[in-house]
């Protein structure tokens, strides 16, 4: 019994000591900016730039415009797939796949091609068609993790029954969805969207060669000019990532409690 | 029946080249108890699911108050339904998953607010409108879902094996419960389960259905009692099957294991020589002779299980083995494996099976 607390803690510190010994030295450096002492001015200029407030800002915007259209895509769908076409499931579940195989330069150049200024659906054709191209192109980055956190939440509790339920006590679809599923796989809703605000926050090739200001390019730019301020950067970055994941684990406790599995 | 509330008329499904419920027709009138009876994959769920709206019929026509409603959806049927699995909403309190339909139905908050504590004083769960389903026991929840279902006044009440789910105990309680709240609210009930002590103990009428058909409709005691086919007096209660052999046809003799009995008027068609299935409940065969019984038959005792108030005995006679239940009595030692013996019943009492 011992022998096996020592190796389990063995490898909890191993594991443990490999992904926080590079971010205790990068923050450790990101306070030596001033000479012969610790401060916190690489965070001071970092956050005091014009350009890191207007980055951020967009990417947050774009972050939230990304996960409603993820939302209103893919909730619908496996909501759909799950009661309807289940035998649909493992090709859209390859489909939602393919953004981890088909790198992001390869869907920005088609989107390029396909939605320049000439052509019937001309988006790149101004600042605000190109933005939108840049959601959708998010969405689709996200759509793995999107669909396997609704899908998911939605193995959690028993679609068609309580579909059934709803629909012979007089609701209708929009009801049924807005009132039934939605609220009962909100979590996992949220999973997936703290997990697309991730991924938009940090994106660089879509942003970069759609040329939009996003919080990815400033990060790269930033990384190849100065010393300090990409490891503020890049301590901001996690800070933010995990205060998703709180939130997701703090939200989590709020969810509906199925009455089969109560715990 | 001249003006039934609900009327099933021809109605078949099929799911690719599978019949599953096979041109059933049925009438039911207004305020009718009536389970649909039968093993699993007969077609009953099918048939409610089309009630329901669920399903739509492959042919056939569903009406309820005269109004055909094949072609509705279930939203539009104003029909209430309770799900053996409950299918509580789990994000909402006991109160708003009764609330829901009257919610939906745009009813004023006061007037729902008071529908609801009407359904919860029916069901006897007055102070559990705060309560999440998950903090109910499985009977609670059943006993919800039926509020809900009731509360927006469906016209008709659908129960797809609502006790299935739950403990023998509840069962008995809820069964009862279900059927008395039916009674008070005159509502007209489908019911479908596949334990036949449910179906003969809570409704008015029976159907019993087999391989997606009707094979008997009727009142429990005629099911029980007179059953029409094989197949009802097999699946109904337990049944002992004996195979005779027509020795006359006119006079009604059948031999049963160089025995003869007599079966007068209940051979009509057949002919001497014909072999025939007759059926007997336990519970109308005596071990020995006894008056008024008018019909005996030897055998020897191949199996004797003591269950406390009943033992029952299993007579092997010839090929066929009988099974009778006597009392208990504490005077007298029970049956003896082995021992010969004579069991004794009417023939009016013995079912030819078609």
């Amino acid at each position: 019994m011992k022998t096996s607390r020592f190796w389990a803690w063995l490898v909890f510190i191993v594991g443990a000591a490999y992904f926080f010994i590079p971010l205790i030295a990068t923050f450790e450096f990101s306070l030596r900016m001033r000479r012969g002492e610790y401060s916190f001015d690489a965070y001071r200029v970092v956050l005091g730039d014009a350009r890191f407030q207007e980055t951020f800002a967009y990417s947050v915007t774009v972050a939230v415009f990304t996960i409603l259209l993820g939302v209103f895509l893919v909730v619908p769908t496996a909501y759909w797939i799950r009661l309807r076409m289940p035998q649909l499931r493992p090709i859209v579940e390859f489909i939602t796949l393919l953004p981890l195989v088909i790198p992001a330069i390869v869907i920005v150049f088609g989107y390029i091609r396909m939605y320049g200024s000439n052509s019937p659906l001309p988006f790149l054709g101004s600042a605000r068609g190109t933005d939108a191209l840049l959601v959708i192109g998010y969405a689709t980055l996200a759509l793995p993790y999107m669909y396997r956190a609704v899908d998911t939440g939605l193995r959690t509790i028993d679609v068609r029954t309580l579909t059934e339920a709803a629909q012979i006590l007089g609701a209708g679809w929009t009801t049924i969805i807005a009132r039934v599923i939605l609220p009962n796989v909100l979590i996992a809703v949220l999973s997936g969207a703290f997990l697309t605000f991730a991924i938009v926050i940090g994106e660089f090739t879509l942003a970069s060669l759609l040329n939009r200001p996003a919080f990815g390019p400033y990060l790269q730019n930033i990384g190849a000019n100065r010393a300090y301020e990409p490891a503020a950067l890049a301590v901001i970055a996690f800070a933010i990532t995990w205060g998703c994941m709180s939130v997701i684990q703090i939200l989590a406790r709020f969810a509906p409690k199925s009455a089969n599995r109560p715990n | 029946m001249a003006d039934p509330f609900l009327s099933i008329q021809s109605v078949k499904k099929s799911f690719g080249n599978v019949a599953v419920v096979k041109d059933f027709n049925l009438d039911v009138g207004a305020g009718e108890f009536v389970s649909f009876l039968g093993p699993s994959g007969c077609g009953k769920t099918t048939m409610l699911r089309i009630v329901a709206g669920f399903e739509e019929p492959s042919a056939g026509k569903v009406l309820i108050g005269g109004k055909d409603v094949t072609g509705l959806k279930p939203n539009q049927r104003n029909i209430g339904m309770v799900f053996q699995a409950y299918a509580l909403f789990p994000n909402l309190t006991v109160a708003q998953n009764i609330g829901f339909g009257l919610k939906v139905a745009g009813m004023p908050k006061a007037e729902a607010q008071a529908r609801i504590d009407e359904m919860l004083a029916i069901i006897k769960l007055p102070d559990f409108g705060d309560r999440y389903p998950y903090q109910l026991s499985g009977g609670q929840q059943q006993r919800i879902a039926l509020a809900r279902a009731l509360a927006p006044k469906p016209k008709l009440l659908l129960l797809d094996e609502p006790l299935s789910a739950l403990d023998a105990k509840v069962r008995i309680s809820l069964r009862e419960e279900i059927r008395s709240i039916q009674k008070k609210l005159g509502i007209t009930t489908i019911f479908v389960t596949h334990d036949q002590e449910e179906a003969l103990s809570m409704s008015d009428r029976i159907v019993v259905m087999n391989e997606g058909r009707a094979d008997q409709t009727g009142t429990p005691f005629e099911i029980y009692n007179r059953p029409s086919t094989k197949f009802v007096a097999n699946f109904v209660g337990t049944l002992n099957v004996l195979e005779g052999t027509i020795s006359d046809a006119a006079s009604g003799t059948v031999k049963i294991n160089a025995e003869e009995i007599g079966l007068k008027g209940k051979l009509n068609g057949s002919k001497a020589g014909d072999t025939l299935s007759l059926a007997l409940r336990p519970e109308a065969i005596s071990l020995g002779r006894k008056a008024g019984n008018d019909s005996n038959l030897t055998g020897q005792i191949a199996d004797v299980h003591f269950l406390g108030s009943v033992i029952r005995v299993r007579v092997g006679v010839g090929q066929n083995v009988v099974s009778l239940d006597t009392f208990n009595s504490p005077s007298s030692p029970p049956p003896v494996v082995g021992q010969k013996t004579e069991i004794s019943f009417s023939s009016g009492d013995v079912l030819v099976l078609h």
